[in-house]
């Protein structure tokens, strides 16, 4: 590829161009806007130069939102540790729950193994508000609306599917020679199950594990229906920007920076993982 | 030390049966060798001894104490793999130091165990690699040392030589019969190379299609093979195989090859008016001259110079193709017009429909009484 011609070259350089602005265009807008009052957002024609002001950010943390009709109390840092609480927590108990039974379903070919795999990752085919009307229901007589565990309970709908599915493939990928071996050797299962499995498999349990709390902090629709406000996930939070004296994008922005930032953070940590995870099987001996 | 002692076994899949009632003796400190083509059910038959799979029926006994029914962790037997099946995750000081962890063996004694097994098996200086870093010949001994260092009364080798090349191999093939020795465990090995059979083992176990075929020493096995296909297996270049109906005269037995009548010593009476296949290994065939009694006349094809041996491709005067194998360094006919002659003691007579040999005890079925 080293005899590309200049044209060449230079018609490539503005094709990459164009896709980065393409798909970063929004994040920059975004964060940029994070720094802007209402009123130079809203100038026509929206200008790139603008005086930056941390009004926004102070607006969230402080929890007094100030608007044209007077002042308003908003959440966010709550909603921020909502979020935060919830899909920990949510991604820890699936992982503890579905890494053990992806094991058992890798490994054991037991009567109507296949049947329960496959229901479990049917929950993810069903409309979540199709199941949210009977469950609101049940979680009433339950006393489990608006509760952590109710909500980390449904989560599961979320997290459990995806970390079975994906660790479970690891699992499989492993040769079953290599546990036999430590076996033979004169080591238990569990002890095989941990020193073996576990560890072979751990770039897989990373990545669905991220993933996994991605599509945990992404939620909208469980917890709009099932928590209220000092239950909220900043997905659900965000709806306290629509306010009666208009839409206020600043501090929308801002809270989407604040709030991407995690998971954002998470990702590039755990990219290398991810990249590992997914070209271990191609280096099987 | 142990005994191995296999009880009507039986193993399916599914609907495939793939070891059928089989039973088996291995005497303590013994080397069985198990051979035979791949489906065969070695492997099967190896697993359900570790204990990583049971069987269906029948019973498995290791110095005389049923392990059916026991955990493979607690069966206490040493297994390397044909895919050598190291912890790609340890080292190889920890990957064989994994059946003295499991002991909880003092530190001390897991160092001085696997140093001094890498030591025998020559990888002490690769202690510190993880797989990946290693050769295939250092990771075939890694396993090999992962097997050993506990040392086991019995040892389980599934075809560890497979994955290495030819002249690792053939090194291995030299050094393994005394390291296994040394050892003094009994040891179980699998493989589907004839050569590596007949080095390693004290008998050999021939299975097909989940049955053995014919259980003995090398030795009985190469002279005596129970039916066409075991001859073939054993011995390279391959048995010479032609259609002939035994008859006799006033001599005795006697075949026609190419119009010429060769008296065969020993043949069984039973052979006599049969349609049978008659079995030359090439070495029990000789270049004669021309008036010598049962001189077949040939023309030569080919000769193929190697290095202990010279192997001659011949024509009979029916078209026939014959091997002819001679030390290299004697006398032979190079081309042209040749006659050879039949070694009648080693001739072997085979049944056209069955391909059983004729005169040989029938071996297929084995009961546990025989094999021991």
């Amino acid at each position: 590829m080293q005899h590309t011609s200049l044209l060449e070259r230079i018609l490539r350089g503005i094709a990459l161009t164009l896709v980065v602005i393409f798909f970063m265009f929004p994040i920059v807008w975004i964060f940029m806007m994070s720094f802007q009052t209402n009123e130079t957002i809203l100038r026509i024609p929206p200008q790139l130069v603008f005086e930056p002001t941390l009004a926004n950010y102070t607006a969230l943390i402080t929890g007094k939102l100030t608007t044209a009709a007077g002042t308003l109390d908003i959440a966010f840092m709550r909603n921020l540790w909502n979020s935060v609480f919830l899909s920990v927590t949510s991604v820890a108990v699936a992982l503890l729950l579905g890494v053990p039974a992806a094991y058992a379903f890798a490994r054991h070919k037991f009567r109507g193994s296949e049947d329960i795999a496959f229901t479990l990752l049917s929950f993810r085919f069903a409309p979540a508000l199709l199941v949210l009307l009977p469950l609101t229901l049940y979680f009433q007589k339950l006393g489990l609306a608006n509760t952590y565990i109710g909500l980390i309970w449904v989560y599961q709908l979320i997290c459990l599917p995806l970390i079975l599915w994906i660790v479970r493939g690891y699992f499989e990928d492993i040769p079953a020679d290599i546990e036999y071996a430590y076996r033979i050797a004169g080591h238990s299962w569990f002890a095989t199950f941990r020193k073996i499995a576990l560890p072979l498999a751990g770039p897989g349990i990373a990545a669905a594990g991220l993933l996994a709390f991605i599509f945990a902090w992404n939620n909208f629709v469980f917890a709009l229906v099932l928590a209220s406000a000092d239950k909220q996930p900043v997905t659900v939070g965000a709806l306290a920007f629509i306010t009666s004296s208009g839409i206020q994008y600043g501090q929308i922005s801002a809270a989407i920076v604040l709030s991407i930032t995690p998971t954002l953070a998470l990702a590039l940590y755990a990219q290398r993982y991810l990249v590992e995870g997914l070209s271990l099987g191609a280096v099987k001996g | 030390m142990a005994s191995l002692e296999l009880k009507n076994i039986v193993k399916r899949y599914k609907s495939q049966t793939v070891l059928d009632n089989l039973s088996l003796t291995v005497a303590d400190g013994e080397t069985l060798v198990l051979f035979g083509p791949s489906g065969a059910g070695k492997t099967v038959l190896l697993r359900l001894v570790a204990g990583v799979i049971d069987p269906d029926e029948g019973k498995i006994l290791i110095g005389g104490e049923d392990m059916t029914d026991v955990d493979a962790e607690f069966r206490g037997v040493g297994m390397a793999f044909q895919n050598f099946a190291l912890f790609p995750h340890m080292t190889a000081f920890d990957n064989i130091a994994t059946p003295l962890q499991a002991r909880h063996s003092s530190q001390g004694t897991i160092k001085a165990g696997v140093e001094s097994v890498a030591k025998l098996l020559k990888i002490g200086h690769v202690l510190s690699h993880k797989p990946r870093a290693l050769s295939n010949g250092q990771k075939q001994r890694t396993a090999l040392a992962r097997a050993l260092v506990g040392a086991p009364p019995l040892l389980l080798l599934d075809d560890p030589l497979r994955n290495v090349d030819a002249k690792l191999r053939f090194e291995m093939r030299l050094e393994l019969p005394r390291l296994l020795a040394d050892r003094g465990a009994t040891v179980v090995y699998v493989t589907q190379d004839y050569k590596e059979a007949m080095a390693l083992g004290d008998r050999i176990a021939v299975m097909s299609q989940g049955v053995v075929k014919q259980l003995g020493t090398p030795e009985q096995i190469y002279r005596e093979p129970a039916n066409i296909e075991i001859a073939r297996l054993f011995g390279d270049p391959t048995i010479n195989l032609l259609d002939v109906k035994p008859a006799r005269d006033a001599r005795g037995i006697y075949v026609g090859l190419s119009n010429v009548q060769v008296h065969l010593a020993g043949a069984p009476e039973t052979a006599i008016g049969r349609d049978c296949i008659i079995g030359l290994r090439p070495e029990a065939l000789h270049f004669v001259g021309e008036n010598e009694p049962g001189a077949i006349p040939v023309t030569v094809e080919a000769e193929t110079p190697l290095n202990e041996k010279i192997v001659t491709l011949v024509r009979t005067v029916r078209g026939r193709e014959i091997l002819v194998s001679r030390p290299a360094g004697t006398p032979g006919e190079t081309e042209g017009k040749a006659h050879i002659a039949v070694d009648s003691k080693s001739a072997l007579l085979f049944d056209h429909a069955s391909g059983e040999r004729i005169g040989s005890k029938n071996v297929v079925s084995l009961r546990n009484g025989e094999a021991a």
